[in-house]
């Protein structure tokens, strides 16, 4: 392990499947990352990549029938795959915290702010209530929000969407963890509530030197906050690399494919058709045939029929899987 | 600049009554306040603002679905009165944000697209078909999905069967209210381009309803902003972009998060506090969010200052033009 960076999480070909009656579903088909203390890690991709399942596996949070594997998941130099389910729970919410998408859904309804964000602390750091509401209450002033102390006694309903996410934040901030996983962690905000969610997450993140796993599908959110970028897509990495790198030369066709399907503004001309990846994403059940990607890929050939054994690497830690060299997968851009 | 409007709201008002609790009355909430926009034919007007500020309230006091409270909605020129539920829904569809919930789970794909057929009895029965089939091929679905169900189809064929069931009474306006924020960026840009084609082939009126402004950027000629129930900035699409006027505008744009690895998280400047719509602010409805508010703001309610094409509601163009 790398001793110049503090490495929190470090996985190595991490595998979710699920038994279907079809045959097994592999929703995530071995990808490896790691990421270091203040540092943030982008993962994304299309609904179906596979992307949630990779933060529910490290948080051990798969649905029951699901099979996790993996040569390994390294927490805090500890490896995490064996451990029991209370150990588990001991690590869950404490060192590793979790912010999910739906601040509605994810907030016990029928409990007030003050008992969902101590409940973990009492739990798990010290049993003294005051302690509990003093960090709380700390807590509530960090993420923005003004006259904590009465929203203490509120209950989600009373609280807006862009409130709701922070209190989330809070929550998960509430013991002090070394690992943030963030789970589109503003799909169901307003734009300019957005961007006030992702810049407190940054700010939070240099604060309190934590490692953050941020978990989306919007690329534009990719390119402001990210340090490294994955991109998935049918259960596997097709491109990593640091987020500058990734996103001025792309060198996957389907990475490059999603970048020209965004509008941006005094970029794309208005009004013109916008680039496509056109079909739809594969079916996940059974074993890899090949590119996942060449039935959508415009630059498809023969010798994609086979999947190649590894990713090219490139100088600065930018890789990518594909039979292309560079230079075919990069041609499109030009046009 | 003459353009016939294919519809038009004149100082249309929508106020709810809202229930304060037991025995504690009820209050005023002025979802949509005293909006005048016009649609010209043939064109793509965007409406953006948060959730909350009254756009959807908008978009379905334009489908007949909700009465104002006070105004005019005009149809060609002509007063809603004068015209029927039905008539109106001939001319003006509504595509939804969520393909996941806006069809029939338990119907046949071929029958949902043909209900508005069956309702407003056109054609021949023996026609329907055809006519199911045509407009599958319009919005590139294979025939064969014609006996699906939705379950049976991804979110982006979903909404093609949407914008099918939209078209089939052939209207002259679509009123999209975010047609693809429930979708993959992929898939988004299919169905936008889609949205375009038939614009071109059917000669079209969009209102497009959303909250990316980089895809009302992409679509609109003109674009009108709304805050708390108010249209606060109107203007051509070009100009909105380039030189916005009010300060809400240059907020919400400046929180567009363009694919760029070499710029950060903007900071919106904006507070955090959405202002309560039962209670809004005195003056100007965005002064407490204001990065540029001055003791004006909090007293009076700017008027609306027209230079040209370009409309906004805010103090410091009346500064500046008085």
């Amino acid at each position: 392990m790398s001793a110049e960076k503090d490495i929190v999480l470090d996985v190595q070909n991490l595998k979710v499947d699920i038994p279907v009656s079809a045959g097994m579903l592999h929703p995530v088909r071995g990808i490896s990352f790691s990421v270091a203390r203040g540092e943030t890690l982008c993962i994304v991709g299309e609904s179906g990549c596979g992307k949630s399942l990779t933060s529910l596996a490290l948080m051990g949070l798969l649905p029951k029938n699901a099979q996790r594997s993996a040569d390994r998941i390294n927490f805090l130099d500890q490896d995490i795959q064996n451990l029991k389910e209370r150990e588990m729970a001991r690590l869950r919410g404490v060192k590793m915290a979790m912010i999910f998408q739906e601040p509605m859904t994810s907030l016990n309804p029928s409990y007030t702010i003050s008992n969902q964000l101590e409940e973990v602390y009492l739990r798990h750091i010290s049993s003294n209530r005051a302690e509990a509401r003093e960090r709380a209450i700390f807590l509530l002033g960090k993420v923005g929000i003004s006259s904590a102390e009465s929203r203490l006694g509120q209950y989600p309903h009373q609280l807006s969407g862009g409130l709701r996410q922070r209190v989330m934040i809070a929550m998960a901030l509430m013991c002090g963890p070394d690992l943030i996983i963030a789970d589109e962690p503003t799909t169901a905000l307003d734009v300019t509530i957005q961007a006030q969610i992702l810049h407190l997450l940054a700010e939070l993140q240099a604060d309190f030197d934590m490692a953050m796993i941020l978990i989306t599908h919007d690329l534009g959110i990719v390119a402001r906050v990210a340090d490294k970028v994955q991109v998935m897509y049918a259960g596997l990495t097709v491109e990593e690399g640091p987020c500058e790198a990734v996103f001025d030369t792309p060198l996957h066709p389907y990475t490059s494919g999603l970048l020209r399907c965004i509008p941006v503004p005094g970029k794309t001309a208005p009004g013109q058709p916008l680039g496509t990846v056109p079909g739809i994403v594969p079916n996940m059940v059974g074993e890899l045939q090949g590119c996942m990607f060449r039935n959508r890929c415009e630059h498809a050939t023969d010798v994609c029929e086979t999947l190649p054994n590894s990713a090219t690497q490139l100088a600065n830690g930018h890789a990518f899987t594909c039979r292309l060299s560079p230079d075919a997968a990069t041609r499109s851009e030009g046009a | 600049m003459k353009e016939e409007a294919a519809l038009e709201v004149v100082d249309v008002s929508c106020v709810f009554r809202v229930n304060q609790g037991f025995m504690k009355g009820t209050k005023a909430l002025h979802a949509v306040n005293g909006v005048s926009l016009k649609i010209p034919k043939g064109k793509v007007v965007g409406l953006v603002g948060e959730s909350g500020c009254g756009k959807s309230t908008l978009a379905n006091i334009l489908l007949g679905l909700q009465k104002p409270t006070s105004g005019n909605v005009l149809y060609s020129g002509s007063s809603a009165d004068s015209f029927s539920q039905r008539h109106i829904a001939r001319r003006i569809q509504p595509i939804f944000q969520d393909p996941y919930s806006s069809l029939n789970a338990t119907k046949s794909i071929k029958s949902i697209i043909s209900l508005p057929l069956r309702v407003h009895r056109v054609g021949a029965p023996a026609d329907w078909d055809r006519k199911v089939y045509e407009m599958l091929d319009l919005v590139g679905l294979p025939r064969r999905v014609a006996q699906s169900f939705p379950s049976q189809l991804s979110g982006g064929q979903r909404q093609r069967v949407a914008i099918a069931r939209a078209l089939i009474m052939r209207p002259e306006v679509i009123i999209c209210d975010e047609p693809t924020s429930a979708l993959d960026v992929s898939v988004q840009s299919q169905i936008l381009n889609l949205l375009q084609d038939l614009r071109q082939e059917l000669g079209l009126t969009y209102l497009m309803i959303s909250h990316n402004l980089a895809v009302v950027e992409h679509m609109a000629d003109r674009v009108a902003v709304m805050y708390l129930g108010r249209i606060v900035e109107e203007a051509d699409a070009a100009t909105l972009f380039r030189a916005p006027s009010h300060p809400y505008t240059k907020a919400l744009l400046s929180s567009v998060l363009t694919p760029d690895p070499h710029l950060g998280v903007p900071d919106t400047q904006l507070g955090t506090v959405f202002p309560n719509p039962i209670d809004p602010p005195s003056g100007c409805s965005f002064h407490p969010r204001c990065a540029a508010c001055m003791d004006i703001c909090r007293e009076q309610a700017p008027q609306p200052q027209i230079n040209g094409a370009h409309m906004a509601e805010c103090h410091l163009d009346t500064a500046a033009a008085g």
